[in-house]
C-alpha cells in the first residue's frame, strides 16, 4: 500500500547553505568532512529526525529577551529592538518554539574568555537571550546593537556587526543556527561568512530590515528579521505488507 | 506546496564564542546520573589532523523525547547523560537499532553536521538496521558507540580524514 506522510521536511533550495568545504574561511579547511554524506530513502526516514524537543513556558522567562539589563544598570550602546516570525518553508508560523541568540557587545567583545582583542567589555553585556515563539512564530528581543570586531581569517579581517540565532523548528531536520547582519554593513565584501552562501537572495535574507514601526519613539531603534526553516512536504512511497 | 516568494535562512557557523549562549551545563543531563538505566557516552571531536576541537558542540536528539547537549572542553572531550532509546522503525515499517540522531555545530563548520550514535552491545539489532546496512563494514564502526571501561558508551567524531565519520544528510 501507499501511504502519504505529511511530515518529512522538504529540504532548502540549492544554494541556500552555503558549502562546508569553503577555502575563504581558513578554519573549514580542516574541519569539513570529505565524504558525500550518506542519503536515506524516503521510506528509510527516521521517525526520531522528524520530530524535535519541546520547550516548554517553563524553559524560558520574560527577562531572558531583554539583553540590556546587567548586574549594575543598563548596558552601554544603541539600544535596539530585534524582532520577527519564524516560518517554514510554506509560509506557516511556527509557534511555541525556542530562539536563542548571542551576540557581542557596542564594541564588538563578547563575553567570553576566548574572546581577548582590545574593544571593551560591559559588565552589564553579556550578550545571550532565548525566548520562544507566540502562536503566531513571533518572537522579540531587547538587545544593543553589537559592533563589529577584528579577528585573523586574512589580513585587516572584521566580521561585520550581527547577532547570531540557534533555532529548533518542531524537527530535528529543521534545526538551524545561523547569524543576523545590519543594512548597508561595509564590511560583507570581505566577509567570508556572508559571502559564503551562494544564493545572492539568501545571502540578503540574512540581513535585517530597519523597520520604523518596530522602533519605539524615544527609546529604541527596531529592526525586522523573519527566519524560514524548511517546509513539511508530503512524500508517498511503498510500505511492505507481509 | 512551497510558497517560492519564500527565502530559506541559510545556516551560518556557530564561531568561537556559542558557550555564550548553548552551554548551560545541565543541558548534558537528558536525565540524572542515577537514574535507572542512565549511560553516559564521551568522545573526543577531531579535526583532519587528528587536533581536538574545543569549539564544538555536540547535540543529541532520541525517540522518547530525550534533548542533551554538550559543548566540547579544551581537549575536545563531551559527554551526555541520557538512556539507550527504544527501537523504532523507519517510515516504511523497517526495524532500527536504537541510535541517538546527533547534530555537530562548531567554528570552522558552516552548517551543522549530522550523524548517529548506535550501542555496540546491541550486536544483532545493530545487524539488522538498514541504515547501519548502507555504510560500508569498514566506516560501520563510526556510527557505533562501544562499552567503555567505566560503564558508559565512548563515541568520537572525526570531522575529516581516513577515519572520517559518517555524516547523513537529512
Amino acid at each position: 500500500m501507499t501511504t502519504d506522510i505529511p511530515e518529512t521536511f522538504a529540504p532548502p533550495p540549492p544554494g541556500t547553505h552555503p558549502p562546508l568545504d569553503y577555502p575563504d574561511y581558513r578554519s573549514t579547511a580542516l574541519r569539513h568532512p570529505n565524504h558525500d554524506p550518506l542519503v536515506l530513502d524516503p521510506g528509510k526516514l527516521d521517525p526520531t529526525e522528524l520530530s524535535g524537543p519541546v520547550f516548554g513556558e517553563g524553559s524560558v522567562s520574560e527577562a531572558d529577551a531583554d539583553l540590556t539589563s546587567g548586574p549594575e544598570g543598563e548596558a552601554v550602546g544603541q539600544r535596539i529592538v530585534v524582532t520577527g516570525r519564524l516560518l517554514d518553508g510554506t509560509g506557516h508560523p511556527i509557534a511555541s518554539s525556542l530562539v536563542e541568540m548571542w551576540q557581542a557587545n557596542a564594541s564588538g567583545r563578547y563575553f567570553h574568555v576566548g574572546d581577548q582583542w582590545p574593544g571593551t567589555l560591559d559588565p552589564n553585556f553579556t550578550g545571550a537571550g532565548r525566548c520562544l515563539t507566540d502562536a503566531e512564530g513571533r518572537y522579540r528581543f531587547v538587545t544593543i546593537r553589537p559592533g563589529a570586531y577584528p579577528w585573523g581569517n586574512h589580513p585587516n579581517a572584521w566580521r561585520p556587526a550581527h547577532i547570531h540565532f540557534s533555532l529548533f523548528g518542531r524537527s530535528f531536520t529543521q534545526r538551524l543556527v545561523t547569524q543576523m547582519y545590519f543594512p548597508d554593513d561595509p564590511l560583507f565584501f570581505q566577509d567570508p561568512m556572508y559571502q559564503s552562501i551562494p544564493d545572492p537572495q539568501a545571502r540578503d535574507a540574512l540581513v535585517a530590515r530597519y523597520d520604523h514601526d518596530v522602533t519605539v519613539p524615544s527609546w529604541a531603534l527596531g529592526y525586522r528579521f523573519d527566519m524560514v526553516l524548511r517546509g513539511p512536504q508530503r512524500t508517498a512511497f511503498e510500505v511492505p505488507r507481509g | 506546496m512551497a510558497d517560492e516568494s519564500l527565502v530559506h535562512t541559510a545556516s551560518q557557523t556557530v564561531g568561537p564564542f556559542l558557550h555564550i549562549a548553548l552551554a548551560d551545563p545541565r543541558a548534558r543531563y537528558a536525565v540524572e546520573p542515577n537514574f535507572p538505566g542512565a549511560v553516559v557516552v564521551r568522545g573526543t571531536v577531531t579535526d583532519g589532523a587528528g587536533d581536538p576541537l574545543a569549539d564544538a558542540l555536540i547535540e543529541t536528539w532520541q525517540i522518547d523525547g530525550l534533548f542533551a547537549r554538550c559543548p566540547t572542553d579544551a581537549d575536545g572531550t563531551f559527554e551526555i547523560h541520557t538512556r539507550k532509546p527504544p527501537p523504532v522503525a523507519t517510515l516504511d515499517d523497517t526495524p532500527q537499532a536504537p541510535h541517538l540522531s546527533v547534530s555537530v555545530f562548531a567554528r570552522g563548520l558552516l552548517d551543522r553536521v549530522v550523524t548517529r550514535i548506535y550501542f555496540g552491545d546491541e550486536a544483532a539489532a545493530n545487524a539488522a538496521d538498514p541504515t547501519l546496512a548502507m555504510v560500508g563494514p569498514d566506516r560501520r564502526r563510526c556510527l557505533v558507540a562501544e562499552p567503555d571501561a567505566d560503564g558508559g558508551y565512548r563515541f568520537d567524531i572525526r570531522l575529516q580524514g581516513d577515519d572520517e565519520s559518517v555524516f547523513f544528510s537529512i
